[in-house]
C-alpha cells in the first residue's frame, strides 16, 4: 500500500485529464444527442471517478483486498439499481 | 508484548492490539475502505431514488434542472478537482515526510472545500429566493409542480448528504493537519493522512457524479 | 495458559473493577458484556409487548387494550426486538468476545470504534426508548410510508432517529469484524483453517457493512419527510410509496440473515464439539455462508408480491428466492452428516443447537412456501407469515445464541451453569416455542391476518394455545436469566476447557485475560480437528 509513490507529475497530469473531462461533459451536455446525452454525462463521470479511485486514491497499487472491497462497495449498488429497476421499468398497465 | 526488535521509536506508533507498524497501516487502510463501501451505498440509496423518479418523470426533470446553475455547479466541480489534486500531494508529502508540505496542502484543500461550500450556500440562497425550498416556500411556475417537487428534495437531500461530508471533511483535516503539526507522523507512519485522503477523494467522487445528474440534464434546448 | 481456572489469576473481570473501568474499557470482551447487558434489557422490553399482544389475542374481541395501542404493542415489539436486540444479539456479545479469541488476536482491530459503536447503540435506544415513553408508534416495525411519513400520528421521528443511529453501531461492529479477521489471524491461522463462527461473522459484517447504510439514508428520507410536510415518497406528488419498501426490504431481508448466520456458525461450533467429530464438508459451509450473505440481497422483492410491485419483478424476485435454499440447506445436510456416527454428547447447548437444527428447517422450507408468488397472495399478511419469521428469527436465531451462551458461558465466566436445570429449561423453550407458534401456521393458512387486535370466534382455541404456549415460552427465557445469575457467584468453576472443545478461545483461561492470550498462539492445524481415528473403525 506504501511501497509505491506515484510521482507528483503523474498527479499533475491525472488533474489536467480530470479538468479536461470536466470541460468535455459540459460541452457535450449543450450538444443535444437525445437519449445519449445521459449515456455520454455518465460514461464521462464513471471515467472521471475511475481516475480518481486508481490514482489519487492509489487503487491501482493496492492490495487485491482493496480491489474487492471497492469492487464490491459498486457491485452492492448495482444489484440495488438492477432489481428495483425490474420493477419500475416492467409496470404496465393493463 | 513482542517484537522487542522493534525500534522504541516506531514502538510507539503501534497500538497494543497490533503486532507490528505493518499490520497496524493495512488495517487502517482497509478499515476507510470498508467505511467507503458503506458511504457508497449511503449515497447509493439517494441514487437510487434519483434514478427511479428520473426514469419516470424525465421530462419533468429535464424542465426542473433549468433551474440549476450550471456555471456555478462547474466551477464548484472544478473547486472539488483541485482539492483532490492538494490532498493527494499532501500524502504525496507524507510519503516524503515533508512535515511542512503536509500542512500547507492539508490547508489548501481545506480552504478549496470551503470554497465549494460557499459557492453552494450561493446556490441554496438563489433557491431560496427564487421559492425553490421545497416543504419551506415552494413555488413552480413551470408543469408539474408536484413531481418538480421530487427532483428538488432530490437536489437539496443529495447535495445537502454531499455538504454535511464535506464539512465532516474538513473537521477531520483539521484533525490531521494538528497531528502533523505536532509531529504524529514520520515517513513509516502516516496512514491516518493517507486514510483520510480516501474520504476526502470519495466526497470529490461523488459531486463527479452529482454535478451532470444534478445540473446537466437538459441544458441544450 | 498458567494457573487453570483458578480464581486468582488476572482476567479481564478482575482487571479493574471501579464504573469507569467499564465504561471507558476498549477490551472487547467487557465491550461485549455491556452490549449483554443492554440487548438483555431490550430483549426485556419487547417481551413486555409481546406479552400484550398475546393476552390481547386471548379474547377474538380484544378487550385488554384498544386498537390504537394493540397497533403500538406490536410496532414497538418488532421495532425493539430486531433493531435493538436480534441484530446486536450474537456479533455484537458472542461476536465481540470470540472473534479475537478465536483467530488469536489481543483484540479487535479498532477497539475504541468498538466502544463508540456501543455508545452509539445506547443513544439509539435511547431515542427508541423515548418514542416509547412519549406514547410509542404505530406504524409497524417497517415503517411503510406513507403512513409513517404522514398519516400516523405516533412519535415515528424519535423512533427512526434511533434505529438511524443503531445502524451505524452495527456498520462499526462489521467493519471492525472484517478489518480483524482479514488483518489479525494468527500465525498459521489461513482462511480455510478460521472456525465456521468466524466465517459466519465475516459474512454477516458484509451484510452490516453494504446492507445497513441503505436503510439509514431511507429512514432518514421518511424523517425528513414527516418533518418538512414533504417527501420523495408522497404520492400526493408522484412519490413512489413503493420505492420505500424497495429500498427498506433491500436491507430488511438481508438482516434476517445477520441474525440467523451467526447462529449457523455457533450450531457449527456446537455441533462439532458435542459429536466430537470434524465437521462434514468444511469448504461447503464456509462458501454457504458466503454465499447466503451474497444471495440475500437479490431477493428482497419477495416482501412486496402484493404490494403493486410489477409482476415481472414479482416472479424474478420469486425465482430469485429459491437460491437462498440452497446454501441453507447444505448447513443443514452437513450438519447431520457431522452427527453420523459421532458420539454426542446431549449437554445443553447441543439440545439448543438441535432445537436450531429443526426449527431453522421447518422457518427456511416454509420459507419457500412464501416465496412462491401464487402462493404468497393467498398467505400474505397473514400469521402464516408471522410464524415463519418467528420460526427462523426465534426458533433460529434465539436458539442459536441460547446455544452460544451456554457454550461459551464457561469462558465468559469462568463459571458452570447447572446442566440439569439448563436441560430442563432447554426442553421448555423448544416445547413452549412449538406450542406459540405452530398454531399460527394453521391460523394463516386459514386466513387470520396479521395486526388486527381482533378476530372472528373460530379462530380463538389456536390462538388460545399460542397464548399458552408463549407463557411456557416466557418460562423458557426465565429460567436461564436466574441460573446464569445465580452460577456468577455460586457456579462451579469451569476451567480452562470444559467441554474438550478444539478451537484457540479454549486454549487460554477462563475468564481469559486482558490481552487473551499470554503467547501469540500458532496454528498447525485444521478447524475442528477432533480425533476420530477410534471411531472411524466402529
Ligand atoms: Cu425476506
Amino acid at each position: 500500500m506504501t511501497g509505491h509513490t506515484i510521482s507528483r507529475n503523474r498527479y499533475f497530469l491525472i488533474f489536467a485529464a480530470l479538468i479536461v473531462l470536466l470541460v468535455l461533459t459540459i460541452f457535450m451536455a449543450y450538444v443535444d444527442l437525445g437519449p445519449f446525452n445521459v449515456i455520454v454525462a455518465i460514461t464521462i463521470a464513471i471515467i472521471k471517478a475511475t481516475l480518481v479511485i486508481l490514482y489519487f486514491m492509489h487503487v491501482r497499487y493496492s492490495s487485491r483486498v482493496t480491489w474487492v472491497f471497492v469492487s464490491a462497495g459498486f457491485f452492492w449498488l448495482l444489484i440495488m439499481f438492477t432489481l428495483t429497476m425490474s420493477d419500475i421499468a416492467t409496470r404496465f398497465t393493463f | 508484548m513482542d517484537n522487542e526488535q522493534l525500534t522504541h521509536e516506531t514502538r510507539s506508533f503501534v497500538a497494543h492490539q497490533f503486532d507490528d507498524l505493518e499490520q497496524q497501516k493495512e488495517a487502517g487502510t482497509l478499515g476507510m475502505w470498508a467505511f467507503l463501501a458503506t458511504e457508497i451505498l449511503f449515497f447509493g440509496g439517494m441514487f437510487m431514488a434519483y434514478l427511479v423518479y428520473r426514469f419516470s418523470y424525465p421530462q419533468v426533470f429535464a424542465a426542473a434542472s433549468q433551474y440549476m446553475d450550471v456555471v456555478l455547479g462547474g466551477v464548484n466541480t472544478g473547486v472539488l478537482l483541485v482539492s483532490s489534486l492538494t490532498m493527494a500531494l499532501a500524502v504525496h508529502a507524507a510519503q516524503e515526510g515533508n512535515r511542512k508540505q503536509i500542512i500547507t496542502f492539508l490547508i489548501i484543500t481545506m480552504i478549496f472545500g470551503a470554497i465549494f461550500l460557499v459557492i453552494k450556500g450561493v446556490e441554496y440562497h438563489h433557491k431560496f429566493v427564487e421559492h425553490l425550498v421545497p416543504g419551506y416556500n415552494f413555488q413552480y411556475e413551470g408543469a408539474e409542480p408536484g413531481k418538480s417537487e421530487i427532483y428538488f428534495i432530490l437536489y437539496f437531500v443529495m447535495t445537502g448528504f454531499h455538504a454535511l461530508h464535506l464539512i465532516i471533511g474538513i473537521v477531520v483535516l483539521t484533525v490531521i493537519a494538528i497531528m502533523t503539526a505536532r509531529g504524529r507522523f514520520t515517513k513509516e507512519y502516516y496512514t491516518p493522512v493517507e486514510i483520510s485522503g480516501l474520504y476526502w477523494h470519495f466526497i470529490d467522487i461523488v459531486w463527479i457524479f452529482l454535478y451532470p445528474l444534478l445540473y446537466l440534464i437538459h441544458v441544450h434546448k | 495458559m498458567s494457573t487453570s481456572g483458578s480464581e486468582n489469576h488476572t482476567n479481564y473481570l478482575n482487571d479493574g473493577y471501579g464504573v469507569k473501568s467499564w465504561l471507558l474499557t476498549t477490551d472487547h470482551k467487557r465491550i461485549a458484556i455491556l452490549y449483554m447487558i443492554s440487548i438483555t434489557l431490550f430483549f426485556m422490553i419487547g417481551g413486555f409487548f409481546a406479552l400484550v399482544i398475546r393476552l390481547t389475542l386471548l379474547s377474538p374481541n380484544g378487550t385488554l387494550v384498544s386498537a390504537d395501542t394493540y397497533n403500538k404493542m406490536f410496532t414497538m415489539h418488532g421495532v425493539t426486538m430486531i433493531f435493538f436486540f436480534l441484530i446486536p444479539s450474537i456479533p455484537a456479545v458472542l461476536g465481540n468476545f470470540l472473534v479475537p479469541m478465536m483467530i488469536g488476536a489481543r483484540d479487535l482491530a479498532f477497539p475504541k470504534l468498538n466502544l463508540l459503536s456501543w455508545y452509539i447503540y445506547v443513544l439509539g435506544g435511547i431515542f427508541t426508548l423515548s418514542a416509547m415513553v412519549l406514547g410509542g408508534v404505530d406504524t409497524g416495525w417497517t415503517f411503510y410510508t406513507p403512513l409513517s411519513s404522514g398519516y400516523s400520528h405516533t412519535n415515528v421521528v424519535p423512533t427512526v432517529i434511533g434505529v438511524f443511529i443503531v445502524g451505524f453501531s452495527s456498520i462499526l461492529t462489521g467493519l471492525n469484524f472484517i478489518v480483524t479477521i482479514h488483518k489479525m489471524r494468527a500465525p498459521g491461522l489461513t482462511w480455510f483453517r478460521l472456525p465456521l463462527f468466524i466465517w459466519a461473522h465475516y459474512a454477516t459484517s458484509v451484510i452490516q457493512v453494504l446492507g445497513t447504510p441503505v436503510i439509514a439514508v431511507t429512514l432518514a428520507l421518511v424523517g425528513f419527510e414527516r418533518i418538512t410536510g414533504v417527501g420523495i415518497f408522497d404520492p400526493n406528488i408522484g412519490g413512489d410509496p413503493i420505492l420505500f419498501q424497495h429500498l427498506f426490504w433491500f436491507y430488511s431481508h438481508p438482516a434476517v440473515y445477520i441474525m440467523v448466520l451467526p447462529s449457523m456458525g455457533i450450531v457449527s461450533e456446537v455441533v462439532t464439539c458435542f459429536s466430537q467429530r470434524k465437521l462434514f464438508g468444511y469448504r461447503q459451509m464456509a462458501f454457504a455462508s458466503m454465499a447466503i450473505a451474497v444471495f440475500g440481497f437479490l431477493v428482497w422483492g419477495h416482501h412486496m408480491f402484493v404490494s403493486g410491485q410489477s409482476v415481472y419483478a414479482g416472479m424474478a424476485f420469486s425465482a430469485l428466492s429459491f437460491l437462498v435454499a440452497i446454501p441453507s440447506a447444505v448447513k443443514v445436510f452437513n450438519w447431520t452428516a457431522t452427527l453420523y456416527k459421532g458420539t454426542i454428547r446431549f449437554n445443553t447447548p447441543m439440545l439448543y443447537a438441535f432445537g436450531f437444527i429443526g426449527l431453522f428447517t421447518i422457518g427456511g422450507l416454509t420459507g419457500i412456501v412464501l416465496a412462491t408468488l401464487p402462493v404468497d397472495v393467498h398467505v400474505h399478511d397473514t400469521y402464516f407469515v408471522i410464524a415463519h419469521f418467528h420460526y427462523i428469527m426465534v426458533g433460529g436465531a434465539v436458539m442459536g445464541y441460547m446455544a452460544g451462551l451456554h457454550f461459551w458461558w464457561p469462558k465468559i465466566t469462568g463459571k458452570l451453569y447447572p446442566e440439569g436445570l439448563a436441560k430442563f429449561s432447554a426442553l421448555t423453550l423448544f416445547v413452549g416455542f412449538n406450542l406459540t407458534f405452530f398454531p399460527q401456521f394453521i391460523l394463516g393458512y386459514l386466513g387470520m391476518p396479521r395486526r388486527y387486535h381482533i378476530y372472528p370466534p373460530e379462530f380463538q382455541v389456536l390462538n388460545v394455545l399460542s397464548t399458552a404456549g408463549a407463557s411456557i415460552l416466557g418460562l423458557g427465557y426465565i429460567i436461564p436469566f436466574f441460573y446464569f445469575m445465580w452460577s456468577l457467584r455460586k457456579g462451579k468453576v469451569a476451567g480452562n476447557n470444559p467441554w474438550n472443545a478444539k478451537g484457540l478461545e479454549w486454549l487460554t483461561t477462563s475468564p481469559p485475560p486482558t490481552f487473551n492470550f499470554d503467547k501469540t498462539p500458532v496454528v498447525t492445524e485444521e478447524a475442528y480437528a477432533y480425533p476420530e481415528e477410534d471411531l472411524v473403525g466402529g
